[in-house]
């Protein structure tokens, strides 16, 4: 078990990991500084960092540390001071807007704390919502859509809006809307911070079962210590910078 | 699947949101389309209380007579005069005029009067006088007996049958005195008629005035005023010196001048209220993009374009606004016909100054088509160019921050 005061020797982590034909995300000197109006916030340090595929990764760390911040420009939603992100040799951050949602749409899958299921529409119109965008005809949507409400174990609510469902179902779905476009990788932002044991126990086996069944990627940010004792990767984050990189 | 399909499934997946916007856009229709319908039917009835019941919507004199109207300035109508106003199709009837001034006593008081000598079967076609009758009645070809207004009757104190005496100037400045029974009494929606005219049967004003076959005008009606540009073309081609051609609002430019004056004020006060429905319209539609904002960031994380969400909301901004605006038309249908058939009466006192100032007492509606499309048609775009703020919003939004909304 490595200890915190050698945090720079797992920086190093990277220099390892860009050597392995397998990842499929490349960080190098990520930065996000916010000008407040006095003073300004560096929310992220630059990073460097790499994923295989088939990760299961956790990036902790206390309040306010980087977490969200970090995974909004992994996932690109949030545009960087400097630095790049690159997923399968594109650098993301030279995508024009409209190139970039597409980026986002066919490779990375999102899941929310707060869920975000759009409201007005059904479980399974949520889930169907992305496969929409990409333009998949609708027998396969239809199967899809079976299969995933299916495999998180919802199939008896595709027409339940999110309203109907409780926290656990309403992340589940979201799970399965992560998934719908099948994406390289999926982000998940604390996804079990508003969730009971149970459903959180219930979220992580289906979350690690897609991983090692399908060998999806998933990268999610927690406080959870149920959460990182599942991760088969921790990556400590404070004052926006990697100060533990740790795998199982 | 089509913008247009998802933006009407959205708008009805949250009914209350829709409704209470719809409504917004519903009162504005509403609102502007009954006080537009008022100002309209008050500009009709002052303009009906002078052409229908009065001047006509055209008038044929003699060259002189509007410059200075007096009995000298007369004609008499030709064959061919006659023949070239018969002849224009828009005119629907015409009655010609004796018209002069006179002062008008019973036993003891006096008042200076408006003396109109009429033809009583063509009168009665251009401005149906003959409904107006109180008491008493019409006159007959031929007739020695007169109508006088209402108000003038009881200024003068005299009833049916009654004798009044008339002083005045005729023709050339032969004396004209003469003494008539009181056949009927009027009463006009106009308060000005009532107070001084005096209706005689045209030989018998010709005679009074001494003023044999002599008309001061032929007055002409035709079907409304929007066949009056027609028809003015088409008789002041035909008609030349010695006459002259006049259309109603040539001859009261007082009053066309007033509703223009009106009018203007209307503007600003609808503009004020086009403002104050746009403003409540755009509160709405702000509220709804504020609500919607972290589903806005939800859609555009996952991969929809922000262009296709701004199509999406637009459609359903304007989907909004024809629902507002068609249920607002609807809903102010029943309303405007009830005022139409039933017009609002001023309370006494605000009456009282309205009859002084020779207006009718009553708040007239308007019917008219443009009335209800003109709002429509106003609102809608105003709804339209509200649209344009949700689809500015999604194509501004920050997604990390919309996603914490």
């Amino acid at each position: 078990m490595p200890v915190r005061q050698d945090w720079k020797v797992y920086r190093n982590v990277r220099t390892l990991n860009k050597s392995n034909k397998m990842s499929i995300i490349e960080i190098n000197n990520l930065t996000k500084i916010y000008d407040g109006s006095e003073v300004e916030v560096i929310a992220v340090n630059g990073i460097d960092l790499s994923f295989d595929k088939g990760e299961f990764a956790a990036i902790v760390g206390p309040s306010g540390s980087g977490k969200t911040t970090f995974l909004n420009l992994l996932g690109g939603l949030d545009r960087p001071t400097s630095g790049e992100v690159i997923v399968d040799g594109v650098n993301i951050w030279n995508l024009k807007s409209r190139k970039l949602i597409d980026f986002r749409m066919n490779n990375i899958g999102f899941v929310f704390q707060s869920y975000n299921l759009i409201p007005v529409l059904t479980a399974k119109e949520n889930v169907e919502f992305v496969m929409h965008l990409q333009g998949r005809p609708k027998a396969e949507r239809y199967k899809r859509t079976r299969e995933l409400m299916e495999s998180v174990g919802l199939a008896d609510r595709l027409n339940s809006r999110p309203a109907k469902l409780s926290g656990g179902q309403q992340q589940r779905v979201a799970v399965a809307r992560a998934l719908a476009s099948k994406p390289k990788f999926i982000l998940a932002d604390e996804p079990t911070a508003n969730l009971d044991s149970k459903s959180t126990e219930n979220l992580l086996d289906i979350m690690e079962n897609l991983n090692k069944d399908e060998n999806i990627t998933f990268i999610f940010s927690t406080h959870d210590a149920r959460v990182v004792k599942k991760a088969r990767r921790v990556i400590t984050i404070e004052d926006g910078k990697v100060v533990w990189d740790e795998k199982r | 699947m089509n913008n247009i399909i998802i933006a009407w499934r959205n708008l009805w997946r949250n009914k209350r949101r829709t409704l209470i916007t719809v409504a917004s856009v519903f009162f504005g229709v509403l609102f502007s389309t009954v006080m537009t319908s008022m100002q309209e039917g008050s500009y009709s009835s002052m303009v009906d209380n002078v052409v229908k019941f009065y001047s006509g919507y055209i008038q044929v004199h003699s060259e002189d007579y509007w410059e200075n109207k007096t009995i000298n300035n007369t004609f008499e109508p030709t064959d061919s005069l006659i023949d070239k106003i018969s002849q224009v199709k828009e005119v629907i009837h015409f009655t010609p005029r004796l018209e002069s001034f006179a002062l008008a006593s019973s036993e003891e008081i006096t008042k200076g009067v408006m003396v109109l000598g009429v033809d009583p079967v063509k009168e009665s076609q251009v401005t149906g006088i003959e409904k107006w009758i109180e008491k008493g009645r019409y006159l007959n070809p031929g007739d020695k007996g007169i109508l006088v207004g209402i108000d003038l009757a009881k200024y003068l104190q005299l009833d049916l049958n009654d004798t009044i005496v008339l002083l005045s100037q005729g023709y050339h400045g032969i004396s004209a005195a003469g003494k008539y029974p009181i056949a009927g009494i009027l009463n006009f929606p106009s308060p000005e008629l009532n107070r001084q005219t005096l209706y005689m049967e045209l030989s018998n004003c010709q005679d009074f005035y001494s003023a044999y076959n002599l008309l001061t005008s032929l007055v002409i009606m035709v079907k409304n005023q929007y066949d009056l540009p027609d028809a003015m073309k088409e008789l002041r081609n035909e008609i030349s010196s010695p006459f002259s051609v006049m259309s109603w609002n040539e001859m009261q430019p007082e009053l066309v001048q007033m509703i223009e004056a009106d009018r203007a004020g209307g503007v600003f006060m609808k503009a004020l209220l086009y403002m104050i429905i746009g403003f409540g319209i755009l509160g709405t539609i702000m509220m709804m993009i504020s609500e919607r904002r972290r589903e806005m960031g939800v859609m555009v994380a996952i991969g929809m374009q922000r262009f296709k969400l701004g199509n999406i909301i637009f459609f359903e901004t304007l989907f909004i606004g024809f629902l507002g605006v068609l249920v607002g038309f609807l809903g102010s249908i029943p309303i405007i016909g009830y005022y139409y058939n039933n017009p609002i009466r001023l309370p006494a006192d605000a009456a009282e100054i309205m009859i002084e100032m020779g207006i009718e007492p009553l708040l007239y509606f308007s019917w008219m088509p443009s009335v209800f499309y003109n709002q429509v048609i106003t609102i809608f775009v105003i709804t339209a160019l509200i649209a344009i703020y949700p689809v500015y919003k999604s194509r501004t939004m920050k997604v990390n921050l919309a996603l914490r909304a």
